[in-house]
């Protein structure tokens, strides 16, 4: 692997969270990243993941309009208008990349060559289905890649709010909206916790610094399993 | 072979009314912009399009759904355009989204040939309603797959970087996405080039639509290509 990735990406983008939680979880999902991995990062949160991964780890970030080794935005000035990322954001590329057709794109995602996804979601369920796509009556833009990537990823690391901005729980015993993708995801980092999806249920591993078990279960409405001592997480 | 033709006007002048047409490109990247100003200047109505997205307002796809040429659009995300939503809330125009792998796949198989494909894609979804599925062993593990045609489009329309007269088509960058599977998969394939170059002057080994998917060429003319999202870090 020829590439390393650490660069800044615009963290100035639309959430409702404060910017101190949305990149506490970035952060911590960083630390899931391993040397070598090919990574594709989805729109919003994940993308400031990208500003963590630890210096010196060789990882290839992914972009599923056609690109392995996608670099920081480019310097005002130098923008190309047939270099973006699946967001439509103009972007670099770094030593070593790649470029194929959207075919190839998906078709590395389907044979589990890419290493990790992580995404953001509107609701996840007990048993790793999730939403994130379509609600009901409001404007639908369609799914995009999501369907494809949450169908096919080897390991699916969700990052997202723990509660909606009615103060509903986002962790379910099942999912309310349309479903993305079923039985898929394997870990999810929120402004609260750190969980596993498991065969029992959403298990708690980690809460964020500050925050106690007790705030936990009340935010979490699917099945939690709490067991021994739950330790903070530690973010750098 | 010549399949050079002399511009966007001549190349879909045989595009009739609610023809299925292609159109590569991923947002407003690799669009084939001259196409699309001459399918609006002949006005063909009662269009199916299937591209990736639907353009903005005032650029791409979008321009055609401004002139209401287009009946149904087969899509995998279409955010960014406003007349867009109120023609799909009015019911004046169908949409269809799909996985954006699922939309690539079906343009593939339709270029290699086969019927259909299968992918997990969508599989516990509404995007499941009404396909039949098959369960095939992956790593030792039982997993189910939906089965999705290969497309039948009449034309398929597509921006490249160079070509030459023969039609074999190089790519740019992330500009390259949907155009070369739907350059494969047209019954007619029109390609759009920045650059058309004498024949023999491509080298072989660089080609990446071979000139046989390729049935009438030419170089476009005042390229916008427009940015949607312009994003820079400081120096």
């Amino acid at each position: 692997m020829l590439t390393r990735c650490h660069f800044q990406i615009n963290p100035f983008s639309n959430f409702q969270i404060s910017m101190l939680d949305k990149i506490g979880i970035a952060k911590r999902i960083a630390k899931e990243i391993k040397d070598g991995y090919y990574v594709n990062l989805g729109i919003g949160i994940p993308t400031l993941v990208a500003n963590y991964i630890p210096k010196g780890m060789n990882v290839v970030l992914q972009s599923e309009n056609g690109l392995l080794g996608m670099g920081p935005f480019p310097f005002e000035g130098e923008e190309d208008s047939d270099l973006i990322n699946a967001g439509k954001q103009t972007i670099t590329t770094v030593p070593g990349s790649a470029f194929f057709d959207s075919a190839m794109s998906f078709g590395m995602i389907r044979s589990r060559k890419v290493n990790l996804t992580i995404l953001g979601a509107m609701e996840v369920s007990e048993n790793g289905d999730i939403a994130n796509w379509k609600i009901p009556g409001k404007m639908v833009k369609g799914m995009g890649g999501a369907m494809d990537l949450v169908a096919s990823a080897k390991n699916i690391i969700v990052a997202m709010q723990h509660v909606n901005k009615a103060g509903e729980s986002k962790l379910l015993p099942n999912c309310d909206l349309p479903l993305t993708g079923i039985r898929c995801v394997k870990k999810i980092v929120t402004e609260l916790a750190v969980l596993d999806v498991t065969p029992e249920g959403f298990k708690l591993l980690e809460r964020a610094p500050g925050v106690t078990v007790d705030e936990i279960i009340k935010a979490t409405l699917g099945r939690l399993i709490v067991e021994g001592d739950i330790p903070e997480m530690v973010i750098d | 072979m010549n399949k050079t033709v002399k511009n966007a006007d001549e190349a879909i002048k045989d595009i009739q009314d609610y023809a299925t047409i292609m159109l590569g490109g991923f947002g407003l990247c690799g669009i084939p912009e001259n196409c699309i100003t001459a399918l609006v200047k002949k006005g063909v109505k009662g269009l199916t399009c299937i591209s990736n997205n639907a353009g903005v307002d005032n650029f791409g796809i979008g321009l055609m759904l401004n002139t209401r040429q287009v009946k149904k659009m087969i899509s995998s995300y279409v955010g960014e355009n406003e007349e867009f939503e109120r023609q799909m809330l009015s019911g004046e125009l169908e949409v269809e989204l799909i996985p954006q792998g699922t939309l690539a796949t079906r343009c593939l198989a339709a270029g290699y040939g086969m019927p259909a494909i299968y992918t997990p894609a969508g599989v516990g979804t509404e995007v499941a309603i009404g396909k039949e599925s098959r369960k095939f062993m992956v790593e030792g593990v039982e997993k189910e797959f939906l089965m999705e045609m290969a497309f039948d489009a009449d034309f398929a329309i597509v921006k490249a970087w160079k070509g030459d007269p023969h039609g074999n088509l190089i790519f740019r960058e992330t500009a390259r996405n949907f155009n070369p599977m739907m350059a494969m998969a047209g019954k007619i394939t029109i390609a759009e080039v920045e650059e058309l170059v004498p024949a023999g002057s491509l080298d072989p080994d660089q080609i990446h639509t071979p000139g046989i998917y390729v049935h009438r060429i030419f170089q476009g003319v005042n390229y916008e290509k427009r940015i949607e999202q312009r994003t820079v870090r400081k120096r």
